[in-house]
């Protein structure tokens, strides 16, 4: 079993001049705001346009499995999008053999008009299942997603919990050769989570190829044995899981813009959550306390201080700026209180800096990311659900006066 | 759970690499996936009529209702000339075929739109989504038939050995819907303006075909120009198969079959060709 299965040469893609170009006007805004250079370690070329993934050379062979690692923004999904050839590359090519399925996103194509067995019918197809396939596995599924009992109900009467199951479901009983499968395991309970994660198991064991984008470096190390990092649209390393993970997750500690021992600025060690399950896993839509941790060698007389909160795809949820600031030589805390925080699951990453008036002091990017694990209270559906996962109550009826 | 790899890989190899320039259409590729195109088909179809008050009735409802206010102000109050046929049949036999022409253009040039979500996760051939309505159409269209065919039997009308010819023109309209919805298709992903080009163009179109009136009131000089609108050799054939009316001449038939040909060939190249950005841009 040591075919290849992946072999990628140089594999690149780049964004269009002025593709994103409101999102530029919007982070220069909050840039002119702190009169701090958010940008991030800019990726632009000389021509001016944006890498999302450039160079990428890699195997990898049959019935590897292999975990992809890397900050927001560092090309993950790029990647997976151009293995599963849903957009083209700009540069490199990528020999794929074998049966290739992807999986971006559950519940892709459901309709919320169809039942579930319909739409159990209709995702199977789109997701490459031939019908003869999916009526073999029709009764697993579903006893796999627990909905037996409304299977003839249109899937918009589905509670959001229900629906997540049942397009999982349909999803986890994809058998091919090569399995692409993007963050998808943050969705429904953590029961059923822990159910997929046994799903995903048992499909990394069963001598599938399986390539798996994942902020959850535990379930990473759990499934993957090879780990492939990026970083700003590069491949920084491929090897064994323990290795890369490790790396990476040092990397996310001691972040490498350090500069040389004459100008040693004030630099963040690091982020937690105030009164939450995990220090970085957000559980709660109550109050959250978020602090940021960091060192200083001198005083600070005119502190200014920026902060972002990104979500996965690197889009601003939120940002504030503050000036004025004054601290102590050594260890000093930034303590933000939000009434509530109520983004929908999924992992965020903050961005803070630190500026001596005009001089940045540092720039970091809150590591690890931030995992927002609520229940979901949104449309479940991906192209409704929206940023938000506001807490909220509907009351239908006549108005009173 | 979980099935045993079968040993060795099926011996498909994917290239994937930057393609630049015109890019043929992968017939095999589609046959592969014609079980989706099934399924997107048959899911236009449920979708449609889940939740209707009347159901499939509107599949006879919107031609019948047509052709009932074309014969009111068309046939009776302007008295337009009805090629000897009773006004009403004569509407009728254009309007079954028009309505089928105008839904799947409709459905064709807005899927990639509508699919955008789809087409950003998952990767099967695009051509799939432009060609759905235009099978799911069939089922109305084949319903509206039925009903032609009753109010012809009621008048009298036998079927004519001409019926057989009705495929090739039906076919002619399949060509014209899909070569232009694969043009606004494509050209509405890149630029959504081309959404309201749809309705207005349908309109301007169903003046430009011998819908409401004979193709025998254009002058005579202006009719091979005229037939280069390919609906216009569509209904005429139509009308001929069914009703009887004098046969299309053979160059204006000529002349519509070669434009729908164009329309077909130069839209699935474009789409081919813009293909590869949709998904960055939608």
């Amino acid at each position: 079993m040591s075919a290849i299965a992946i072999k990628a040469s140089g594999l690149g893609k780049r964004h269009r001049l002025g593709g994103r170009s409101r999102y530029l006007t919007l982070r220069e805004a909050l840039v002119s705001l702190a009169r701090a250079p958010f940008a991030r370690a800019s990726k632009r070329d000389s021509k001016g346009f944006l890498w999302a993934l450039r160079n990428a050379s890699f195997e990898i062979s049959h019935g590897q499995a292999v975990g992809v690692v890397g900050r927001n923004g560092a090309g993950k999904s790029t990647l997976l999008k151009l293995l599963a050839r849903i957009t083209e590359p700009s540069e490199g090519s990528a020999l794929v053999h074998g049966r290739v399925r992807s999986l971006l996103e559950v519940g892709t194509g459901f309709h919320p008009e169809l039942t579930g067995r319909e739409n159990v019918f209709l995702n199977g197809a789109i997701l490459g299942m031939k019908r003869a396939e999916i009526a073999r596995k029709f009764d697993e599924i579903v006893s796999f997603a627990g909905v037996e009992l409304h299977l003839d109900t249109p899937v918009k009467h589905y509670s959001s919990g229900m629906y997540v199951r049942l397009a999982f479901a349909v999803a986890a009983h994809l058998e091919p050769e090569i399995l692409l499968i993007d963050e998808v395991l943050a969705v429904g309970d953590a029961a059923f989570q822990r159910k997929c994660l046994g799903r995903m198991d048992e499909v990394a064991r069963g001598g599938r190829t399986v390539l798996f984008v994942s902020h959850h470096l535990n379930a990473v190390r759990r499934l993957c044995g090879h780990c492939l990092w990026l970083d700003g649209g590069e491949l920084k390393r491929f090897g064994p899981t323990g290795e890369v993970v490790s790396a990476y997750e040092a990397s996310l500690l001691a972040d490498p813009r350090a500069a040389g021992p004459e100008e040693r600025h004030a630099r963040f060690t690091g982020w937690s959550l105030g009164d939450s399950g995990s220090v970085h896993v957000l559980d709660t839509l109550g109050t959250a306390t978020v602090h940021f941790e960091f060192e200083t060698p001198q005083p600070i007389e005119r502190g200014r201080h920026g902060i972002t909160l990104r979500d996965h795809a690197n889009q601003i949820v939120w940002g504030w700026a503050v000036s004025g600031l004054k601290f102590p030589r050594g260890r000093n805390r930034l303590t933000y209180r939000f009434s509530s925080l109520p983004l929908r699951p999924g992992a965020y990453q903050w961005q803070v800096t630190l500026f001596e008036e005009d001089r940045m002091l540092d720039e970091w990017y809150g590591a690890p990311a931030m995992t927002i694990d609520t229940e979901v209270l949104a449309d479940c559906r991906d192209e409704f659900a929206g940023l938000l996962n506001l807490p909220f109550e509907f009351v239908p009826g006549p108005k009173e006066d | 759970m979980t099935e045993p790899v079968q040993s060795a890989p099926e011996g498909k190899v994917i290239f994937i690499r930057p393609r630049s320039g015109w890019v043929r259409v992968d017939l095999r590729e589609l046959w592969e996936y014609r079980e989706l195109l099934w399924v997107l088909a048959s899911r236009d179809i449920r979708v449609r009529y889940k939740q209707t008050l009347l159901g499939v009735a509107w599949a006879v409802l919107q031609p019948t209702a047509a052709a009932a206010a074309f014969t009111l102000f068309f046939g009776h109050f302007a008295q337009i000339p009805s090629d000897g046929a009773p006004y009403a049949l004569f509407a009728f036999a254009a309007l079954v075929p028009w309505t089928y022409f105008a839904q799947a253009l409709s459905g064709s040039a807005g899927s990639l739109v509508e699919h955008r979500a789809v087409i950003t996760k998952i990767y099967f051939p695009r051509l799939l989504l432009p060609l759905a309505p235009l099978l799911a159409g069939l089922l109305d269209f084949a319903l509206a038939m039925a009903l032609l065919f009753m109010a012809l039997l009621a008048h009298g009308r036998v079927p004519q050995m001409g019926m057989l010819a009705l495929p090739a023109f039906l076919g002619l309209t399949v060509m014209t819907a899909l070569g232009t919805g694969l043009w606004l298709a494509a050209l509405s992903a890149l630029y959504r303006d081309f959404r309201h080009v749809v309705p207005f163009l349908l309109q301007l179109w169903l003046f430009a075909s011998p819908i409401a009136y004979p193709a025998s009131i254009v002058p005579e000089r202006w009719r091979l120009l005229y037939g280069l609108n390919p609906m216009v050799g569509a209904i005429e054939g139509f009308r001929w198969a069914l009703l009887g009316t004098t046969a299309p001449r053979g160059e204006l038939l000529a002349a519509s079959a070669l434009t729908a040909l164009l329309l077909l060939l130069t839209g699935a190249a474009a789409f081919r060709r813009l293909e590869r950005t949709f998904v960055d841009v939608v």
